[in-house]
């Protein structure tokens, strides 16, 4: 019988991991806003933040409180990149062909850190020492507590970055009609940018912060993004938060599947209760119903 | 005589001259598909590696039967599919004598009927004992099978009155492969498996898992899988204060591995493993020693990077078919295969090799070693 | 009238190119890659009837191929059915579950529809892998016996080639009906504004469920014939990565495009043949490629290479003296 320090370990272990995928899933959920398409890349931005600060600690001989902002830098700037030189040439394209464009950059962005980054898998130092914290029964890693901290305050800033500047409420007017929006003096073309560079940032942000706990290698990208489409369309596509509540949600139940039914079917089980979900709600959990356009 | 019949039989001469050189230099083709991309990467590249190091040294020293060899390499992707058509490739397209390869067990599977159909002999470089029983006249294996490893493991358990175990196995090609072993062989030595565990190969946090071993009786865990998950598992099972001993599968034997797991999570782990990582711990007149000591020196001398078991089961495959071809002293298929039935006594990096009509994998559980992790390196353990 | 007799010519045309081009191939390793490219064509018409003319995506549609291919294998090696059996079973069995998801699953709009159908391959990939005692899990099922119908077995590459092409003809034909027909109409209304269409008294969810279920019937006809020239099968053949190439192939070739769905096919799997040349870089190649052709040709291949046609027709046209019309499509 599991006693409850094992259930709290799941929870703990879940919640971890389960930031990941929310992280991703904020990305992804940034550019549907503006830019009304599903970015394949965003989990190559959680990937790239990981391999970047590895190696600017071991080639660049970059310390480590430097070389994990450098690393979110400089992915932010890829994001910038993959739109200035793909998605904005074509924009207005159907988001069928959008879409295909960012999978093609997927397989760029992977390729390219296979030839420079090898295909070994890397682990990064933790933030801090010290060995893990016993909470009621259950390990708690310090690194965790990084990772709860640095989700909560991204999250933090990402709500009011919307609520309150007048840039964030601009980028939600593009996401609920791009041409009135356009209209009323909003630069649609920057705000894109700015999301595309929003969501590398918190993808990055969750590769860095995972790293440590997690290993990253070239390829790590493709899981991640598939975690994270399916947090951001749990917690209902276009709101932030519920978004990151998805991908949490989702980390906890895949570590209850493994821990309560079988480890082999849990990713299995995690998804058959997010079709669940799904047919109960069909716009996710934070969603609002759709409004659809004749 | 006339000077016209003396011009003819120069010419005519000269010709057959020209012939047996053309002949000579028509290089001997040798086929090799590894999975080089993809993610079984970190088994096909050394493989890819080794064999064109060897190609370099063989044409160097002299070639085969007076030929140069070329081997042509191409990358499966890990992936089914794409080895078909690899294989396909290699025979009708290049038309090679003999084919490498693959690196893993599904792909190899995968391309048995297809090599096997068109009579071309294949050494596989993946350890699947399905592979090799029953036995398929053009099919061999230079990878030993899983079973031998896990009979070390369950060996090393019974030494030390260890009865109980929890498996913990990645749910891949690999990872199935011994657990089924392990589930097989486990009854027959005496072992319990009183917990059956499974994670996927690229899953990043197995907690949960261990959680719910550690709430089970069990006096041992063994992991089976690649680079990272084992890893993963190394570092949980601290992180979760499992004092339980953790043994894992000759699949993590390089460096890579304690280097991920960090050493203060590697230590004390046991795992069967190739001779070649304990290379210096070997005696002076062990058989391998030889082989073993030249292919770290040039590998690690021309691609600067530590060499790994898995490129030792190319070089024991290339090093096995060149000697096949001489044997047979031909590039015919049919003549090579019947040759590599022969080979009797070959020294590989992983162990003595010894070929007959009914065994095509040629290895013993001899290929392996326990070794154990003490500060961050190998120990043999006798 | 006259393009009636033209379009009839292309048929003939196609079927002659199908027929002769063994004959003009340097080696048979490209019948190999002919075989592949045919399944994944089928797999690519299918998808587009789905996402194409009715405008439904689907991310998941790999575990239709999976399901019949696997159903067909353990059919006649586990309990010895007739090959023929076997992929009756495989091609009803897929599409028995198309069903039985469609239901559920239709009622979901957009990315949420994409959504479903990933977690319906996810979870599908997952049994195939897991259920180790019936599939072989992760390192495959082995030993299916080669095509054989009536005591005939197809078992040379020459001989399976065309049986693979003979089924992308016959499959090509009837959704070319298909999408003309009435039912096509239908489908493509749905594809404008669903809303519209059920206004105007068109019964989307039965029009949605008919051709997912047929959609899914083209994937199991690809992946009975996959499993019967293969004579093994693996998880990884039917994963989330294969979802996502088809769709690719799709959109590449050109949404709403029969035509497009065979060029997308072909294109995709004769390129990285064609990269192998420069190991390394292949992946950036490909990737690099993708994304060119995705921005420059926004209607796909199919858009391409009609223009490619139109050009060089309106050239020749120039010099003949006889254009008398310049309609058609």
């Amino acid at each position: 019988m599991p006693t409850a320090s094992a259930l709290l370990q799941y929870v703990i272990s879940g919640a971890t991991v389960g930031s990941t995928y929310g992280l991703a899933a904020l990305g992804f959920t940034v550019i549907y806003n503006t830019a009304g398409i599903i970015n394949f890349a965003q989990g190559e931005f959680v990937m790239l933040g990981g391999m970047l600060a590895v190696f600017a600690l071991r080639w660049g001989g970059v310390p480590l409180p430097l070389a994990v902002p450098l690393a979110v830098l400089a992915v932010t700037v890829v994001g910038i990149m993959v739109n200035r030189v793909t998605i904005r040439p074509v924009r207005g394209r159907s988001p069928l062909t959008l879409i295909i464009i960012t999978i093609g950059v997927s397989i760029l962005l992977r390729g390219g850190a296979m030839l420079i980054f090898g295909k070994d898998t890397f682990a990064l130092p933790a933030f801090s020492g010290g060995g893990p914290i016993q909470v009621g029964g259950a390990a708690l890693l310090p690194q965790s507590l990084w990772v709860f901290g640095i989700t909560l305050l991204t999250v933090l800033g990402m709500k009011f970055f919307f609520e309150h500047t007048l840039t964030g409420k601009a980028m939600l007017a593009c996401s609920s009609d791009r041409k009135a929006a356009s209209l009323m003096g909003i630069h649609v073309d920057f705000m894109v940018t700015l999301s595309f560079a929003f969501s590398a940032f918190v993808g990055a942000v969750g590769g860095v912060i995972l790293a440590p706990i997690t290993l990253t290698a070239y390829d790590a990208g493709i899981l991640l993004g598939l975690k994270g489409f399916a947090a951001c369309i749990l917690g209902g596509l276009g709101n932030p938060f519920g978004a990151v509540i998805g991908g949490i949600l989702l980390g906890i139940l895949e570590s209850l599947g493994a821990g309560f039914i079988s480890s082999g079917y849990k990713d299995a089980v995690a998804f058959i209760i997010m079709l669940g979900l799904l047919f109960w709600r069909p716009s996710g959990l934070f969603g609002g119903s759709q409004a659809e356009r004749v | 005589m006339n000077r016209k019949a003396v011009w003819f039989g120069f010419v005519f001469v000269f010709a057959m001259l020209l012939g047996a050189i053309a002949q000579a230099v028509e290089p001997v083709k040798i086929g090799a598909v590894f999975s080089v991309t993809g993610p079984a990467s970190f088994l096909g590249e050394p493989k890819r590696n080794t064999v064109k190091m060897l190609e370099a040294d063989i044409n160097r020293s002299g070639g085969i039967l007076g030929r140069p060899v070329e081997f042509i390499v191409y990358d499966d992707e890990s992936d089914a599919t794409k080895t078909v058509t690899a294989v396909d490739r290699l025979i009708k397209k290049d038309r090679v004598a003999a084919i490498i390869g693959p690196s893993i067990s599904g792909n190899t599977l995968a391309v048995i009927p297809k090599a096997g159909a068109e009579k071309i002999p294949l050494i596989s470089c993946a350890a699947a004992k399905k592979i090799t029983s029953p036995v398929h006249p053009y099919i061999f294996k230079v990878a030993p099978s899983d079973l031998l490893a896990a009979k070390r493991i369950f060996q090393d358990m019974k030494n030390r009155k260890l009865a109980k175990v929890a498996i913990i196995t990645a749910s891949d090609g690999y990872g199935a492969g011994g657990r089924e072993d392990m589930k097989e062989l486990a009854p027959q030595m005496g072992i319990s498996i009183v917990a059956d565990e499974v994670y996927g190969p690229k899953d990043t946090d197995m907690t949960a898992q261990l959680t719910k071993i550690k709430g089970t009786d069990a006096q041992a865990i063994v992991c089976w899988g690649t680079n990272p998950g084992p890893a993963v598992i190394a570092r949980n099972r601290v992180q979760l204060g499992i004092k339980t001993p953790l043994y894992m599968s000759s699949g993590v034997a390089s460096k890579k591995f304690i280097e991920l797991a960090g050493a203060e999570n590697a230590e004390g782990i046991l795992l069967p493993a190739a001779r070649l990582i304990v290379e210096p711990q070997i005696p002076a007149d062990h058989p391998q020693k030889k082989v073993i000591v030249n292919y770290i020196k040039d590998y690690e001398g021309k691609y600067k990077q530590p060499v790994s078991t898995f490129g030792g089961h190319a070089h024991d495959a290339v090093g096995i078919l060149v000697q096949a071809i001489k044997d047979a002293n031909s590039t015919d298929p049919k003549a090579i295969r019947d040759a590599l039935e022969k080979v009797k006594g070959f020294q590989g990096t992983w162990g003595e090799f010894n070929f007959t009509p009914e065994e095509h994998t040629g290895l013993t559980e001899e290929a392996f070693v326990m070794v154990k992790i003490v500060n961050g390196d190998w120990q043999m353990l006798k | 009238m006259k393009s009636q007799v033209l379009r009839n010519n292309a048929w003939l045309l196609a079927f002659a190119a199908v027929a002769a081009l063994p004959l003009v191939l340097p080696n048979d390793y490209y019948l190999t890659v002919l075989i592949v490219g045919g399944l994944y064509t089928i797999l690519s018409i299918g998808l587009n009837l789905l996402m194409g003319y009715a405008g439904q995506a689907s991310l998941g549609h790999a575990a239709f191929y999976g399901l019949s291919a696997y159903t067909t294998g353990i059919l006649a090696v586990t309990y010895q059915w007739p090959v023929w059996a076997g992929i009756l079973a495989g091609l009803a069995l897929s599409s028995l579950v198309s069903y039985l998801i469609a239901v559920p699953t239709l009622k979901l709009r957009g990315n949420y529809l994409a959504m479903g159908t990933l977690g319906f391959g996810v979870i599908v990939f997952i049994v195939l892998n897991e259920a180790t005692s019936v599939t072989g899990g992760p390192s495959g099922f082995t030993g299916i016996p080669k095509l054989s119908i009536g005591g005939k077995e197809f078992s040379s590459d020459l001989e399976y080639y065309y049986v693979v092409w003979a089924a992308v003809l016959l499959l090509f034909a009837l959704s070319r009906n298909l999408v003309r027909s009435r039912m096509g109409r239908a489908l493509r209304a749905i594809h404008t504004s669903e809303t519209a269409a059920s206004a105007l008294g068109v019964d989307t969810q039965r029009y949605k469920i008919f051709v997912f279920v047929l959609s899914a019937f083209y994937a199991a006809v690809a992946g009975v014939l996959y499993a019967h020239y293969v004579t093994f099968v693996s998880p990884g053949t039917f994963g989330f990565p294969t979802s996502i190439l088809l769709v690719t192939m799709v959109v590449l070739g050109g949404m709403a495009s029969l035509w497009g769905a065979v060029l997308g096919a072909l294109f995709l799997t004769l390129l990285p043949e064609w990269l192998r040349a420069i190991e390394h870089f292949d992946i950036l190649v490909y990737g690099a490629i993708l994304v060119l052709c995705m921005m420059f040709l926004p209607g796909g291949l199919a858009e391409g290479a009609q223009k490619a046609w139109d050009a060089s027709l309106s050239l020749f046209r120039k010099k003949g003296a006889a254009a008398e019309e310049g309609g058609g499509q």
